[in-house]
């Protein structure tokens, strides 16, 4: 195990080694886009080693939180985004598949994205979109709809990249939810400004049957104020490059809760994760050793309904990104079942390829509405827990098997690295598993 | 914007097909399942009520007779110009109370007077005249024939132009029309010509009463026993000219168009059917689960559950997932846009889960889910004709690949 800073320096050469022998590239001609992506991703490691760290001064706020305000539908049922949704939708759209889809492959391969694609998403806004206006954030309502429609439309270019690229704007989006004022002037203003920091909501944890409200990560008071954090986390996106970590502990006699922990305070340490699925989110371990930290790195007050509020946010972006996966899966496979011929004829003609394309075209619709649904309700202030475990199950059961059975109708293409989609199959499994890292 | 809700001007009706469901249906539910064929000489009553219920809202309807070419006004402006709003008419709304009843009982739902599902060819494809003509009164459907099921295409029944005194003479055996005996209008698909194929193929609106059309038995069924199957001869059956449905061509290119646009009405109505008997098995068995001790969490991972409380949010997950579906399909079909494929979703996926979810249902129950003295049983034998009639599981499958492939019948069989 190394610190943050070393680890990170790693990165570039890591990903070089890997992008150079991958030989894939060349024969499917992503030679040019692999090149840039490994140029950036080599920039990028050195660069993160010498910014993480950042201090953060506590800086007193107003004393009231800003919140965006609830949504107010006018009790229609309605599937039709509204205007700024559909535009956002439209450029993120464009966005995954210019400039997503082509690296994936070797962003992949190499467990990081593109510095210059994380980049460009962060001039995008997608660090705040969470966040309120008044904090220079996008957000003026709440923006779960949003989130989930932005998320879907990335993943549908490449949910590890999607991952990526969302993963840093889960610890704004948290501080907007439900950060005070002195918590939201302090953090914030990392994220609004020129140089966005990375930061990783660390929930998951490395054991079976893992459960977010029983976690080993331990808080317990120190002496004279404050905390003292231990535990350790799993496959938590970008942590290598992470200067803040929004941190799930059980806090002593008061249950889980969540903690904002820079890493500048030392005790944190990072080693790469590299997993099955969602590797261009360069995963990795991090482990809290008798961190210390101040009363203010208490977020939303160790209030229950808050925790399960952020599971159930945190859940339904991964039901954003399985949908995205998994409508990929379905556009890609329309052509492919249409063009490849087998016993003289397209393959779409016979019905067990077809029923199979219909299982998937049903399924998909089925999780986007039941993401949807739970979504609104979030954004309309009402109870959503049951919309979003059922949303969960639907995206976790049905999204591992549509990627699985993608690679069935590809056959022996769909299981090699030729083809996008193994690495569906393998992203949409390793969904499945997630708790945290991202949030709507 | 986007917004999932069951929409707020339906409550009051969803609220009173609930109560018709809980205090009329489901206490006589058992009643008709042992008595085959005996009409539900309560519904009468209950029919009357329902047509006084679609008289107090302009949306409103309990049954399949208010699917159709509603023309609502939209429900909201986006406020940005944009006169276009999103609406919800006659479509969702049938939709809703239908789950509702049929939590109750599906076969009875089938039986109510003027709810049939040839009141929503009806209501889909007649001209304002027919509609006047036809419109109030319960209209059964008669497409499948012995040798003609899912591929109704190749119907064998057929209607002659008679020009003398400007009649069709229909001839042919018809089978499985549900509420035949019972309904005052049959709408039977013919062959204007069997050598042009399906696009020869008409609705014709036949009075139960024509001495044509004999009624030849009564089917005995797995469930929805309640409802009637009847079928008929028809026997130089003459119809006037005006009981052609639709357009009298015979158009080649548009093909089956016409007396197909019914389903696009009719399936998520059929999805509603399954969701409403699903909602049943889900509540009785939560309740049952819950009295054993067993609730389900909806925090927790599915596997820090007890495999009851797991199983149990897994269907339930399903059920939400055909019920908004089914909400997706209706909606569309209020708002005018092309909706074959989701249609068609929304049946494949309500008619199969209600079925898993019935079965799953009697597993977590035990003796409870089988024994007659609950309800259980019935609704799991009731259940899977809705992943049957108005298009089978895989006729479903078919037309949702057809349309995503771009695979002409021929192509993809």
């Amino acid at each position: 195990m190394t610190t943050v800073a070393e680890r990170s320096m790693g990165i570039g050469l890591k990903a070089l080694r890997q992008i150079a022998a991958l030989e894939v590239i060349d024969r499917v001609g992503l030679r040019g886009p692999a090149e840039r992506a490994l140029y950036s991703v080599t920039k990028n490691g050195m660069g993160a080693a010498a910014s993480a760290g950042r201090t953060f001064t506590i800086v007193r706020g107003s004393g009231k939180p800003e919140r965006a305000r609830p949504a107010s539908p006018k009790g229609v049922f309605d599937l039709t985004p509204d205007e700024d949704q559909q535009m956002i939708v439209e450029a993120m759209k464009e966005f995954a598949a210019a400039e997503l889809r082509p690296v994936a492959l070797a962003a992949d391969t190499a467990c990081a994205a593109p510095a210059e694609l994380l980049a460009s998403a962060s001039e995008l806004g997608l660090a705040t979109l969470g966040v309120p206006e008044e904090l220079g954030g996008s957000a003026a309502e709440r923006s779960a709809v949003t989130g989930v429609l932005v998320a879907e439309a990335l993943a549908h270019g490449d949910l590890g990249l999607a991952v990526a690229t969302l993963a840093t704007s889960a610890v704004p989006t948290a501080l907007g939810l439900w950060g005070d004022a002195d918590q939201q002037a302090t953090y914030l203003p990392a994220f609004t400004g020129d140089e966005v920091a990375v930061s990783a909501l660390a929930i998951l944890e490395p054991r079976p049957l893992f459960d977010p409200f029983v976690l080993e990560t331990k808080a317990r008071p120190a002496d004279g104020g404050g905390y003292v954090l231990d535990g350790v986390k799993s496959l938590v996106a970008r942590a290598a490059d992470a200067e803040l970590f929004l941190v799930a502990a059980e806090l002593q006699d008061r249950g889980p809760a969540l903690f904002l922990v820079p890493t500048s305070g030392g005790g944190v340490s990072v080693t790469a994760e590299p997993a099955m699925g969602v590797r261009a989110a360069a995963t990795a371990t991090v482990a809290f050793d008798g961190v210390v930290l101040p009363e203010a790195a208490l977020l939303g007050g160790a209030d229950q309904d808050v925790y399960a509020e952020c599971i159930h946010r945190a859940r339904l972006a991964w039901c954003a990104v399985a949908v995205g996966a998994s409508q990929a899966a379905l556009d890609y496979l329309v052509p492919y079942v249409n063009e490849r011929v087998a016993f003289g004829e397209p393959i779409a003609n016979r019905q067990a390829v077809a029923f199979t394309v219909s299982d998937i075209a049903i399924e998909t619709a089925g999780m986007r509405l039941a993401t949807w649904r739970a979504a609104s309700r979030a954004d309309a202030g009402k109870d959503f827990f049951r919309e979003a475990a059922v949303a969960r199950q639907l995206c976790v059961k049905h999204g591992a098997e549509i990627g699985s059975s993608a690679v069935q109708l590809l056959g022996g293409h769909g299981y090699t690295k030729e083809y996008p989609v193994e690495r569906w199959y393998r992203d949409l499994r390793t969904a499945g598993v997630y708790e945290g890292a991202l949030l709507v | 914007m986007i917004n999932l809700e069951t929409p707020k001007k339906f409550q009051p009706l969803i609220g009173q097909a609930h109560t018709v469901a809980q205090e009329v249906l489901r206490p006589i539910a058992r009643k008709y399942d042992v008595a085959e064929h005996e009409r539900p000489k309560e519904l009468d009553f209950l029919a009357a009520i329902l047509n006084g219920m679609s008289d107090s809202g302009a949306t409103s309807g309990a049954g399949a007779a208010g699917a159709g070419k509603g023309e609502d006004k939209p429900a909201s402006g986006n406020g940005n110009g944009h006169a276009e709003g999103t609406r919800n008419g006659s479509n969702l709304s049938t939709a809703l109370s239908i789950m509702e009843m049929c939590w109750g009982d599906v076969g009875l739902l089938l039986s109510i007077p003027g709810q049939g599902l040839g009141n929503s060819a009806i209501a889909a494809v007649a001209t304002p005249e027919q509609l006047k003509e036809f419109g109030g009164r319960w209209a059964a459907m008669a497409i499948t024939e012995p040798e003609a099921g899912s591929d109704s295409a190749s119907i064998r029944t057929t209607a002659e132009y008679d020009e003398a005194t400007d009649e069709y003479v229909l001839n042919g055996e018809k089978i499985y029309v549900t509420a035949g005996e019972r309904a005052e209008l049959v709408v039977v698909w013919a062959s204007l010509d069997r050598s042009v194929g399906r696009a020869a193929i008409k609705s014709f609106i036949v009075e139960r009463s024509n001495p044509g059309m004999k009624l030849d038995r009564l089917e005995h069924k797995l469930g929805i026993r309640a409802s009637d199957t009847a079928a008929f001869i028809l026997q130089d059956c003459r119809v006037p000219a005006s009981a052609l449905l639709g357009s009298p061509e015979v158009d080649v290119k548009k093909g089956f168009g016409g007396v197909m646009q019914t389903f696009d009405n009719t399936r998520p109505l059929v999805a509603a059917m399954a969701v409403g008997c699903a909602k049943a098995c889900l509540d009785f068995t939560r309740e049952a689960l819950e009295e054993a001790g067993v609730a389900v969490d909806y925090d927790k991972p599915l596997l820090s559950q007890s495999a009851a409380a797991a199983k149990f949010l897994a269907m339930e997950a399903e059920y939400d997932a055909a019920r908004l579906l089914t909400m997706q399909a209706a909606w569309m079909a209020d708002n005018k846009k092309p909706n074959s494929v989701q249609a068609s979703i929304a049946k494949a996926k309500a008619g199969r889960t209600g079925t898993d979810i019935a079965f799953g249902c009697i597993e977590l129950c035990g003796a409870l889910g089988v024994t007659e003295t609950e309800l259980l049983e019935k609704w799991a034998r009731d259940v899977k004709i809705l992943d049957i009639f108005e298009g089978t599981q895989q006729i479903q499958l078919l037309i949702i690949a057809r349309q995503l492939l771009g695979r002409t019948s021929a192509q993809l069989k």
